[in-house]
């Protein structure tokens, strides 16, 4: 399959990449826009020698992906916005035990049981820790099939690098759209030395994997090196994509909604405005630093979401400056409307 | 002179933490014996549930992880079917197996998962300071049963290794008790058939061990035997519910 375009759904991509990553562990439960997921994982699974569980529940795939991370499994699960809701025990369980895994969350529309069209409601429960606790999971943000398959294989390596739940934060748009994807080579499994894994105490100590630590002073001490590990993956991970630097106003969207915002963004400027696109490409950590250097500058920053405005607190937080940020968002599956994004961004091109 | 006694090297030199009187120290040692006795300490991971057995790690000497509450099923399916070659166990109470853990400990025994699971029945959930348990007896007080365990508020007790004996994929269920040194030496009998079991790839296995718990249930040590004799052992029958 290596080396060839494909047409491929964007959740075919993303199990492909887990594939090619060297995942060998899936379970999962039917959910919808994600089903595509499972359904090629348990075919593929038997081909490649992993292991494929329909599991009883969203909280035994995530507690079943748990224990292969323990045994050293490269291992995934992945729902839509309900489950992962469910999941976020187990999510919370493999941050406090250091325990590497990823989570693919293709996210619906909601609160509640929601509908089931892409939305991109979710981003405070991906971002913020999502699970009890003061943790935070790396979240990538594909925006196409392409990236659907290349960003679930780098999860896989970030996850295993940092000991750390991966989440790719995908939306029912992206996970039901089909577009070419070129299977790259590069995409080999990368390994990294577990010393940790549950394998049997041969020639070795016996190892424990835990998240309790009742003496005192013990949790502080474990919190203080999530802490510095979160730091780390603050200053090497930050991923994004800027479109035009020179602009006097930028766009700024992740996943679905950044490619309408691209669209956008070169209708305005075919129309000779100024205007450029932010794409966070790794949501947490977020790209702070970049809005927050650019804000320095006398441009205005126009967010645009499938929620009712969720990421955009992070982007005034790097302004620093709310009457220099904008919002326009669309909720319950609404997809935000191109005419309607350029015409806010002229009217906020006129006030320069 | 022939040592004929000895600390099983499954076992570390760690004294429990455990109340005086209580059964996990004896179901501790019972497992750690049946390890040594098929020497495989070196390709065992043990996972602890939540409840006072968390501390499990501090008295084995293999390699152990801890589970989300209820969850020890699901996490040991991630490790069994990702390492065949280990053998895997998960050491339950009955509020982790027979309340929060219902779903998960059905259907890893309805997939014959090839693990063994010991349940400790002591009838309360002790940890967090003596609630009623799934398996708490009809009258019996606890601090969530204040005037005792009622039929119409709280149901009955759940004889949950009835239920799971009936499953296909359940092949070997027996109920234990800790309550004398001949129910002991049984009990270990019974967790022995249950890894063995593993080790020929037979399948799902659990040993239910009605165990003591005197602090939980506000009696004493000797008093908490002859309960577990006489009460828990009249409702919750001894002996094999599934043969294999």
């Amino acid at each position: 399959m290596q080396n060839k375009k494909i047409l491929m759904t964007g959740n075919d991509a993303c199990a492909e990449g887990a594939i090619l990553a060297g995942c060998r562990f899936y379970a999962g439960y039917p959910i919808t826009p994600q089903n595509e997921i499972p359904a090629y994982m348990s075919k593929r699974m038997d081909e490649v020698g992993g292991v494929f569980i329909q599991a009883e529940s969203e909280l035994a795939a995530i507690n079943m992906v748990f224990g292969a991370s323990v045994a050293g499994a490269r291992a995934m699960t992945s729902s839509s916005s309900p489950g992962i809701s469910l999941k976020q025990e187990g999510i919370s369980y493999l941050a406090g035990c250091e325990l590497p895994a990823v989570i693919v969350n293709v996210v619906r529309g909601g609160p509640g049981l929601g509908n089931i069209a892409g939305a991109q409601s979710d981003y405070f429960q991906a971002t913020k820790g999502g699970g009890h606790g003061d943790y935070h999971s790396i979240v990538l943000a594909p925006a196409s099939a392409q990236e659907m398959m290349d960003f679930t294989a780098l999860s896989f390596d970030l996850a295993d690098e940092y000991r750390t739940p991966v989440i790719v934060l995908s939306d029912g748009i992206l996970g039901q759209m089909m577009e070419p994807v070129l299977v790259n080579d590069h995409m080999r499994a990368r390994h990294f030395k577990k010393d940790w894994v549950l394998d049997g105490c041969r020639n070795r100590p016996p190892r424990l994997i835990r998240s309790l630590y009742m003496a005192e002073g013990a949790l502080e001490k474990l919190n203080d090196r999530l802490q510095s590990r979160y730091d780390t993956i603050k200053e090497k991970e930050v991923r994004f994509e800027i479109d035009y630097k020179d602009s006097e106003l930028f766009l700024v969207a992740y996943g679905s909604a950044a490619r309408i915002a691209k669209g956008a963004v070169e209708s305005l400027r075919r129309a000779g405005h100024k205007a450029g696109l932010i794409r966070p490409v790794t949501l947490w950590p977020f790209p702070c630093q970049i809005i927050e250097k650019l804000a320095r500058g006398p441009c205005k920053f126009f967010v645009i979401e499938m929620s009712a405005g969720q990421m955009v607190e992070d982007v005034r937080l790097a302004v620093n400056n709310d009457e220099q940020v904008s919002f326009y968002g669309r909720t319950g599956g609404g997809i935000p409307d191109d005419n309607e994004i350029i015409n806010i961004a002229k009217g906020l091109l006129k006030h320069e | 002179m022939n040592k004929i006694f000895a600390r099983p090297e499954s076992l570390k030199d760690a004294e429990t933490f455990y109340c005086a009187g209580c059964g996990h120290g004896i179901a501790h040692r019972l497992v750690a014996e049946v390890i040594d006795e098929f020497g495989i300490r070196e390709k065992t991971v043990g996972i602890a549930p939540v409840g006072c057995a968390v501390f499990a790690y501090d008295y084995w000497n293999f390699d152990v992880t801890e589970s989300a509450h209820g969850r020890c099923p699901a996490v040991a399916t991630g490790i069994k079917r990702s390492r065949p070659e280990l053998i895997v166990f998960t050491y339950q109470g009955d509020g982790d197996l027979a309340a929060i853990g219902t779903a998960e400990i059905i259907h890893a025994a309805n997939r014959s998962e090839n693990i063994t699971v010991i349940f400790i029945n002591n009838g309360i959930y002790g940890m967090t300071g003596g609630q009623m348990a799934p398996t708490t007896l009809l009258g019996q007080k606890t601090a969530t049963t204040p005037s005792g365990r009622s039929l119409r508020r709280d149901g009955f007790p759940l004889k949950i290794s009835e239920m799971i004996a009936v499953l296909p994929g359940a092949r070997y269920i027996e109920r234990v008790s800790l309550h004398s040194p001949q129910e002991i030496i049984r009990a270990k009998k019974a967790i022995k058939k249950a890894f063995g079991l593993q080790l020929e790839n037979k399948g799902f296995s659990m040993v239910e061990v009605l165990s003591p718990c005197p602090v939980g249930w506000g009696v004493k040590p000797q008093d908490a035997l002859r309960w577990v004799e006489k009460e828990m052992a009249s409702y919750y029958p001894i002996g094999v519910i599934k043969g294999y």
